[in-house]
């Protein structure tokens, strides 16, 4: 489904990424953990290509997408992103941030847009709050309307990056299960975490990233309880002493 | 939000607390009113006795606020501001289009438009660099005096293109600032639904862009309606209420008439500037909180 190979990125100079390869095979969930800065954010913008790759292809459903003569547009309209700071649109009401793709990007009529739409904002729980704009709801509301504009074009791959980070507590509960009930309907998933419980628990395969890299891939039973690689042990390690696992 | 009313079916009655602050808090802002016109009664019956005190105040008077010439004159002012008023209207419609297409100009990314984005940049940079009257004179009188057959020769034509040269330059960098400062992160996020740059700008950025210059716009706007009056240098066949005014005073030396459009003016901006005033308030509580 999706294939990142020996990938490379640098920012002025500043490498971020290098030689990184993963894959997710289709309905899988990925989990990417990693210390702050350790390039999550990056490799998700890279897949979703925000950003120029300096070297290293990144394969869609067998096709590479780092080719300089794929439209971006059209990458981009098959793989949703969720920012961790919502990004909502906040001159439009909750409806036309989640119809404005699919009407603009995909032609989709009006009526058949909202319905759509509609469908999608009861699947988050938040139909009834359909014409209130976003300031007026609350940061897990705000981030599952973000997740509801991303899911409704019916995306192959679906990127969250960090999507709880900038919620409070109470809130980062109702958003998770959220991302579990969308891996469970068979969604494919790369998503960026600080939560080591969603990735132990939900997740299929657990990334480290470390040093601009994959330090290390595998199952999370065996990812968090027998690491192999040294900077995982430690990050586990610093992980566990915070009482986050 | 504004204040929302209660629901129905809610048969809230303040309590006696809550009633007692509210008559707490109209005492007060009667009080305050009360203050505030003594306050202005003192203030402006001290300056109007210190000004009729004044040596040199019936000369004065006469030469600025003859009371009859000034309604004598008022007909054929009102009719010149008339124009000034239309000039206004044609000039502030061709200006927000024009400025707008040179701001979207510079926002163009890319080396197939680098062009366009040079010639938006010296556009606004010699524009906004060069006093509106010379551009007036440069175009009202030099233009007629070539007699090309093709161009009209009309200076009110040529005046009001020089007006629109030079205010469109403001008002383009009014609204380039106003198109950076919506946050990028916007912009990626809707690049990530798949939209293209011209749709981001039309359905993402344009939107959030216009309502935060509003207030800026409407200072222009109302710059512009003073401005319309250098048009009148240009001594055309056509009289605005500042050249109107100036043959009333070539006949009577009484400057009465420079009163009178001037008043005029302020009838008409004024207004505007309440307005500008307002929305910038409003925005300041509204729509600070911005993109998050
Ligand atoms: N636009 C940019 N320009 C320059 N450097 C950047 C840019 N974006 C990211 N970086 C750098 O790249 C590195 C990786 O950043 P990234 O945001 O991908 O980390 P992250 O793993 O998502 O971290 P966090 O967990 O804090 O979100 C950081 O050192 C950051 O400073
Ligand atoms: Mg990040």
């Amino acid at each position: 489904m999706l294939e990142v190979d020996r990938l490379r990125k640098s920012y002025g100079g500043r490498v971020v990424l290098s030689d990184l390869s993963l894959s997710v095979a289709s309905h899988r969930c990925l989990a990417l953990i990693g210390a702050s800065g350790s390039g999550k954010s990056t490799l998700l913008r890279c897949i979703n290509l925000l950003e120029t790759v300096d070297d290293g292809t990144v394969r869609l459903e067998g096709r590479d997408i780092t080719d300089p003569r794929v439209r971006p547009d059209e990458v981009r309209a098959r793989v949703g992103i969720v920012f961790q700071a919502f990004n909502l649109f906040p001159h439009m009401s909750v409806l036309d941030n989640v119809t404005l793709a699919p009407r603009r990007v995909h032609g989709v009529p009006r009526p058949a847009a909202e319905e759509q739409a509609l469908a999608m904002l009861d699947r988050v729980g938040l139909a009834s709050r359909a014409r209130a704009r976003p300031d007026e709801l609350s940061g897990g509301q705000q981030q599952r309307v973000a997740i509801a504009r991303a899911l409704v074009t019916n995306p192959v791959l679906m990127l969250f990056d960090e999507v709880t980070s900038a919620l409070d507590p109470e809130l980062v509960g109702e958003v998770l299960s959220l991302l579990a009930e969308l891996k469970a309907d068979g969604t494919t998933m790369v998503v960026a975490t600080h939560e080591m419980g969603f990735a132990r628990q939900v997740a299929d395969e657990v990334a480290f990233l470390a040093d601009g890299t994959v330090a290390e891939q595998g199952p999370p039973e065996q990812l968090f309880t027998d690491p192999v690689d040294p900077r995982t042990q430690r990050f586990l390690r610093r992980i566990i002493e915070a009482g986050r696992l | 939000m504004s204040t929302r009313g209660t629901a129905p079916g809610d048969a809230w009655v303040p309590s006696p607390v809550q009633q007692e602050r509210l008559a707490y808090r109209r005492r007060r802002s009667r009080r305050s009113a009360l203050i505030a016109a003594v306050s202005t009664v003192v203030v402006l019956g001290a300056v109007a006795v210190a000004v009729v005190h004044t040596r040199g105040w019936p000369q004065f008077r006469h030469a600025f606020f003859d009371l009859s010439y000034g309604v004598q004159v008022l007909p054929d002012i009102a009719k010149g501001l008339w124009l000034n008023v239309r000039i206004m209207v044609v000039c502030e419609v061709v200006i927000l289009v024009l400025a707008l297409l040179l701001a979207l100009a510079r926002s163009l990314r890319g080396p197939a438009f680098f062009p366009l984005r040079a010639l938006s940049t010296v556009y606004t940079d010699v524009f906004r660099g060069l006093p509106a009257l010379l551009v007036i004179f440069l175009l009202g009188f030099g233009v007629p005096s070539l007699r090309i057959g093709w161009l009209t020769s009309n200076a009110l034509v040529w005046g009001s293109i020089g007006l629109i040269l030079t205010y469109s330059a403001y008002v383009a960098e009014v609204f380039r600032a106003g198109i950076e400062s919506v946050h990028p992160s916007q912009r990626a996020a809707a690049r990530s639904l798949g939209l293209t740059h011209a749709q981001t700008m039309r359905h993402v950025v344009l939107p959030q862009a216009v309502r935060r210059v509003v207030p800026p716009l409407l200072n222009d706007l109302v710059s512009l309606q003073k401005d319309t009056a250098l048009v009148a240098v240009l001594g055309t066949v056509y009289y605005d209420a500042v050249l109107q005014a100036q043959i009333d005073i070539a006949e009577s030396f009484n400057y009465t008439p420079y009163v009178v459009a001037g008043l005029l003016f302020l009838v008409l901006t004024i207004p505007l500037t309440r307005l500008t005033d307002w929305v910038a308030r409003r925005q300041g509580w509204a729509g600070a909180t911005g993109p998050v």
